[in-house]
C-alpha cells in the first residue's frame, strides 16, 4: 500500500512537472499562471499521498496551508492585469 | 488486501488519470479558454478522487476532516481562479 | 532503489531543473512564475526532510506573500521601457560576474563537501532540555527559549523593513494610504471568495499557532497565513489598507517585539536573566508572547507587500 501511494505521488508530480512546460512555452502570461495553478494542486496531491505513505506528523497542516493559498498567485496576476471594476456585469 | 485498500487503489488511480488528463489538456489544447477548462478538471476531480481514496487511510476523524477541508478549499480556489481568469480573458477580447 | 528513493531523487531533480530554468528565463513574468513553482516544490522537499515547520513557513510565505509581491511587481514592470543598450553590461562585466558566481559556488560546494560527519550539533542538548520548557515542539523551544534573542531581533528587523518601505513615500502622501483602492459594491466570484476565505483562514492560522507548542507550526507560520487573508481582502478591493499614521496600526506593528522585551526584562527579576523564563510557567509565557508576535507579523507582512503610502486617506492623490 505504501509503495502504491508513493508511486501515485511520483506519477502526479511527474505529470504536473511536464505541465510546467507551459511556463516555458507560454505563449501568454495567463497560460503560465495556469501551469503554476496546476502545479499547486498537483503539489497538494503529492503531499497528501506522500504524507499518508510515510506518516510525517503535521504534513496535512502544510497541505491545508497550501490549499488555503492555492488561488493567491492567480488572483494576484488577474487583479494586476485587469483591476476589478465596480461595474462588472457578472 | 482489505476492501478499504482496494477502494484506495481505485480512487487514487482514477485521480492520477485526471491529473494526467489535466496536464495533457493544458499542453495540447489550442487556446487559453480551453486550457482553463482542462485545468479545472485536474483541480476538482483529480484532487477530489485522491482525497476520497485517502479517507480510509486517514488517522482518526480529525485527519479525515483535514483531508476534506483541503479538498473543499482547493475547490473554492479553483472555481474562483477559473472564473476570474475567464473574465480577464473575455474582457481582453478574443483577438489578442 | 525503493519507490521512496525514486520519488526523492525525482523531486530533487525537478527542484534543480525549475531553479536553473528560473535563472535562465528571458521573460520576467515567466521567471517569477518559475520562482513561485520553485517555492511550492521546496515546501514538498522540506516535508520529505521532516522539517515540517520550515515547510509551513515556505508554503505560507512563498504562496501567500512573496508570490503575490513578485507577480504584482512583474506586472507593474511590464509597462516600463526596456533597458537601453548603453546600460546593458558589456562582455568584461559579464565575464567578471560569471567568475564571481563560480568562485562563490565553488566555495559553498567546498564548505558542504568538507563538512564534518556527523556535523557539530546542539540538537541532543536541545532535546534533553525540551521537557523543562513544557513545550513538545523542539523548533518552537529553540526559537522561543535558547534563541529567543535572535527571534526577537528578527521581528525588529521586520519593523525596520516597514520603516524602510514607508520612507519611500512621497512627502505629500505621508500618513496616507497604500495598496489597491477599495471599490464600493464589489461583487462577483472574487468578492465572494475574499469574503468566504478569511474566516476559514483565521481558524487555520490560530490552529497552526496553537499546535505550534507541541506539533509543527508556530507564530510566524500562523501570522503569515493571517497576513495572506488580509491581502486577499485588499486584492479583491473589498477593503483598503488603513492609513499608515493610525495609532492602532503602529501599536500592532510593535506589539510582538515590545511584549517580548517586557517579558525578557522581567527575566532579570523573576528568573535567571534577560529573556529567561521562570520555572514552571515557561510555556504559558511563550504562548502569551507568541500571541502578540502573530499580531505583529500579520500586520507587518501586508504592509511590506502593498508598499509605501501613495495617496491621502480621502482618496486624493
Amino acid at each position: 500500500m505504501t509503495d502504491f501511494l508513493l508511486a501515485a505521488a511520483g506519477f502526479i508530480l511527474l505529470t504536473v512537472a511536464i505541465g510546467l512546460a507551459r511556463i516555458l512555452r507560454g505563449p501568454e502570461n495567463v497560460d503560465r499562471t495556469m501551469a503554476a495553478q496546476l502545479l499547486g494542486t498537483g503539489g497538494i496531491a503529492t503531499l497528501l499521498l506522500a504524507a499518508a505513505a510515510t506518516g510525517v506528523r503535521g504534513a496535512e497542516d502544510v497541505a491545508l496551508g497550501l490549499a488555503l493559498l492555492a488561488a493567491f498567485a492567480s488572483v494576484a496576476f488577474v487583479t494586476s492585469v485587469t483591476p476589478p471594476s465596480g461595474d462588472d456585469p457578472s | 488486501m482489505s476492501v478499504a485498500d482496494i477502494f484506495t487503489v481505485v480512487a487514487v488511480g482514477a485521480g492520477c488519470f485526471f491529473f494526467l488528463a489535466g496536464t495533457a489538456g493544458l499542453l495540447r489544447f489550442p487556446d487559453s479558454l480551453t486550457r482553463l477548462h482542462a485545468l479545472t478538471k485536474a483541480d476538482n476531480l483529480g484532487l477530489g478522487l485522491i482525497v476520497l481514496g485517502l479517507l480510509p487511510q486517514a488517522t482518526g476523524l480529525l485527519g479525515a476532516l483535514k483531508l476534506l477541508a483541503v479538498w473543499v478549499l482547493v475547490q473554492l480556489s479553483s472555481a474562483t481562479v477559473a472564473q476570474v481568469i475567464a473574465q480577464a480573458l473575455r474582457r481582453r477580447g478574443p483577438s489578442s | 532503489m525503493t519507490v521512496l528513493e525514486a520519488l526523492d531523487i525525482g523531486l530533487a531533480a525537478l527542484v534543480l531543473a525549475v531553479a536553473i530554468w528560473t535563472i535562465a528565463a528571458r521573460e520576467l513574468f515567466a521567471a517569477v512564475v518559475g520562482y513561485v513553482a520553485y517555492g511550492l516544490l521546496l515546501s514538498l522537499v522540506w516535508v520529505r526532510l521532516f522539517a515540517v515547520d520550515v515547510a509551513l513557513t515556505e508554503a505560507a510565505i512563498g504562496s501567500g506573500v512573496t508570490g503575490v509581491l513578485l507577480i504584482t511587481a512583474a506586472m507593474r514592470l511590464r509597462h516600463t521601457d526596456p533597458q537601453p543598450v548603453a546600460e546593458q553590461p558589456g562582455p568584461v562585466m559579464r565575464f567578471a560576474a560569471a567568475v564571481l558566481c563560480i568562485v562563490i559556488a565553488a566555495a559553498l560546494a567546498a564548505g558542504v563537501l568538507t563538512m564534518a560527519d556527523p556535523g557539530p550539533t546542539l540538537a541532543p542538548d536541545a532535546a534533553r532540555h525540551l521537557a523543562e520548557t513544557g513545550l513538545g515542539n523542539p523548533v518552537t523551544a529553540v526559537l522561543m527559549t535558547w534563541r529567543a534573542f535572535d527571534t526577537m531581533l528578527e521581528k525588529v528587523v521586520l519593523i525596520l523593513a516597514v520603516i524602510g518601505v514607508w520612507s519611500l513615500a512621497d512627502d505629500r502622501a505621508w500618513g496616507g494610504v497604500a495598496g489597491p483602492r477599495p471599490l464600493p459594491h464589489q461583487q462577483g466570484p472574487l468578492a465572494f471568495f475574499a469574503q468566504l476565505l478569511p474566516p476559514v483562514g483565521i481558524v487555520v492560522a490560530i490552529h497552526i499557532v496553537w499546535v505550534g507548542a507541541n506539533e509543527p507550526g508556530g507564530a510566524f507560520q500562523g501570522g503569515a497565513l493571517l497576513a495572506a487573508m488580509a491581502m486577499i481582502v485588499m486584492m479583491s478591493r473589498l477593503a483598503g489598507a488603513p492609513p499608515v499614521d493610525r495609532r492602532w496600526l503602529r501599536i500592532a506593528l510593535v506589539a510582538g517585539p515590545a511584549m517580548f522585551l517586557v517579558i525578557g526584562v522581567m527575566g532579570f527579576f523573576v528568573a535567571a536573566g534577560f529573556l529567561a523564563y521562570p520555572d514552571g510557567i515557561a510555556k504559558p509565557l511563550i504562548l502569551f508572547i507568541e500571541a502578540f508576535m502573530v499580531l505583529s507579523i500579520a500586520v507587518t507582512l501586508p504592509l511590506l507587500v502593498i508598499g509605501p503610502p501613495d495617496r491621502l486617506p480621502s482618496g486624493k492623490p
